[in-house]
């Protein structure tokens, strides 16, 4: 038994999909459902140049109301494009949850989601820190978890798994930062 | 060692701006000084660090910083097998590790397809809510002790002690507990314990009473908590911030009603909202919280019976040290169990649990390989820190004290 047993049908998820694909129709890849891939919700892979208007209409959309963004992440692929940004979204009113990708290669820039939720921005930092894809448009973009003076970026496959950096000092106040 | 070199910022190079507004309190005129706030003192919970900007007293600006208990689990995640990986899940939120072995065995399982039999999932209900109860207990203890109510703590951290002491009985350990196992459970709850976890609740209960006489109308605690810190409903949202924080604000969402997992559908329980959304309501809702959770567990108790606990599939059941030490496949099974691991399949799922503090999640990719492709972990005290400078702009600095104890934030999970 695999994840396509557990899921049976995306069927919760049909009229949304249908909507999606009319607004969105030349700028979508590929959509993935479950049942057919193994996946628990149906996953949109989005162009880079209409992610950000994707994650608007999912947001503000009254049937759809995908207000909560519940993970900013990424993936490496190890093949070309390299990485994916995943968006895993969450409606509180209808309780779906909805997956968006945007697959980006070595060195491009993906729009910031900030605009839309304010709460990206420490997620956003995040993936740049570890897998150095950069936010165009992001309001502070440094590293979060690593220090600013770290080199490469941890999660990208080739990393090695003990590529321990050593510091004397901590990181200094930098007043530029004070918000 | 020179102050620089200690990280304290040489205040003669730093430039500050001229104020523009002035604090009624600042005693010394428009002065502007620029403190560093951990990463090691009292009062920040675990290492983080906030440097602030302050005008007399009160926070003008400010910036966090976190990473200082990094220990590259995501990575680490990449690079074990799905069953090492449960020792890891411990250390997220070290306040109520059972709740994160829960968590993230519910999400391999759901990779897998497989469902754990009744008992194994009425004693992780019992795990998940007992844990809930001591991250609880120790939190509105700490942001109680923050604001000086010592006495107010010690009641909470002796239940908190009788509780690991339940826990210790099942699994052998009080804090790192790894109880949970893909597809079962460590060991089976011995003889009686529900009778045990049952006069727990019975005495926690009471004591949860006396705590309420001690603190909740208490005159200080009301002015030191009330309108401090809010952080409202819309905001909530927007910042992805979940679990009691959110609750306290009005957003009426829990993720064991939402999605139910294990036998949540079949206890009675109700989810506490308030409305202000400030450090108060939050205690309040914790404090609700907790006597739900009471009454999660001792309808377990109740409705728990002897049966296995173990999921009939090869794959993941850890062989048994009778046929181990008796048969020659059993060996080789238990060998290639614990030097290779077993094969989850190709395929990706976002599971998320109701924890103590919000939505943890596991962002889980397989390739079909021993070792997951993705490990991405979804601590909800990453995204209630990044509320910490706007929640407290234009506060007290004690009020941050007070705000950074109420969102409860906990390193572990924080830095991963």
């Amino acid at each position: 038994m695999d994840i396509r047993a557990l899921v049976t049908s995306a069927d919760a998820w049909k009229a949304q999909i249908e909507k999606i694909k009319i607004k969105f129709d030349s700028s979508i890849e590929e959509i993935r459902l479950p049942g057919i891939y193994p996946t628990d919700v149906p996953i949109i892979y989005v162009k880079g140049n209409a992610l950000t208007e994707l994650l608007m209409f999912l947001k503000t959309d009254q049937i759809l109301d995908y207000q909560f963004l519940s993970d900013l992440t990424a993936t490496d692929e190890e093949v070309q494009p390299r990485f994916e940004v995943v968006y895993n979204l969450f409606s509180h009113s209808t309780k779906l949850r909805i997956r968006v990708k945007c697959r980006v290669s070595e060195g491009q820039e993906v729009r910031t989601a900030t605009a839309i939720w304010p709460g990206a921005n420490w997620a956003e930092r995040e993936v740049w820190d570890m897998f150095g894809i950069r936010f165009a448009g992001h309001p502070s973009l440094r590293r979060l978890l690593m220090d600013e003076r770290w080199e490469g970026h941890p999660l990208r496959k080739d990393y090695p798994l003990r590529g321990y950096q050593f510091f004397q000092t901590s990181q200094e106040v930098d007043t530029k930062n004070l918000e | 060692m020179s102050p620089e070199r200690m990280g304290i910022p040489n205040t003669a190079n730093i430039h500050i701006e001229p104020a523009t507004v002035n604090d009624p309190d600042d005693l010394w005129g428009d002065s502007r000084v620029i403190v560093n706030i951990g990463p090691t003192h009292p009062a920040m919970h675990g290492a983080l660090r906030m440097v602030a900007q302050l005008n007399g007293e009160t926070i003008e600006k400010s910036y966090c910083e976190m990473g200082y208990t990094h220990r590259a689990k995501e990575k680490l995640g990449e690079n074990r097998t799905y069953h090492q990986f449960v020792v890891y899940t411990d250390r997220l939120n070290y306040c109520s590790s059972l709740l994160n072995n829960v968590a993230y065995s519910l999400s391999v399982e759901k990779l897998m397809g497989l469902e754990v039999p009744a008992r194994a999932a009425w004693i992780r209900m019992i795990c998940a809510e007992m844990a809930r109860i001591i991250d609880h207990l120790i939190c509105v203890g700490i942001n109680a002790v923050d604001l000086g109510a010592f006495s107010y703590f010690l009641y909470g951290f002796h239940q908190r002690e009788e509780a690991y002491t339940l826990i210790e009985k099942l699994c052998g350990a009080r804090l790192t507990t790894s109880f949970t196992r893909i597809g079962g459970l460590m060991y089976d709850a011995p003889d009686g314990w529900e009778k045990e976890v049952k006069a727990w609740t019975v005495e926690t209960r009471r004591v949860l009473d006396e705590m309420d006489e001690l603190l909740t109308g208490n005159k200080i605690w009301c002015m030191r908590t009330k309108g401090i810190a809010v952080w409202d409903k819309k905001q909530c949202v927007e910042w992805s911030v979940s679990g009691p924080v959110a609750r306290a604000a009005g957003v009426p969402i829990d993720l064991r009603k939402t999605d139910p997992v294990m036998f949540y559908k079949d206890v009675e329980f109700d989810v506490p909202v308030a409305q202000n959304g400030d450090v108060y309501d939050r205690y309040l809702v914790r404090m609700e919280e907790i006597r739900q959770s009471l009454n999660i567990i001792s309808q377990c108790c109740d409705k728990m019976k002897k049966g296995p606990i173990w999921v009939d599939d090869k794959r993941v059941r850890i062989p048994e040290k009778e046929v181990v030490q008796n048969t020659m496949e059993g060996l080789i099974h238990h060998f290639k169990f614990f030097m290779t691991g077993f094969d989850v399949p190709a395929g990706e799922a976002y599971t998320s649990f109701e924890a103590a503090n919000g939505e943890l999640g596991f962002y889980i990719v397989s390739k079909g390989t021993p070792r997951a492709h993705r490990m991405r972990i979804r601590g909800p005290s990453v995204w209630h820190y990044q509320t910490l400078t706007p929640m407290v702009q234009g506060y007290k600095i004690a009020d941050m004290v007070g705000a950074l104890g109420s969102i409860n934030v906990i390193a572990g999970e924080l830095d991963r």
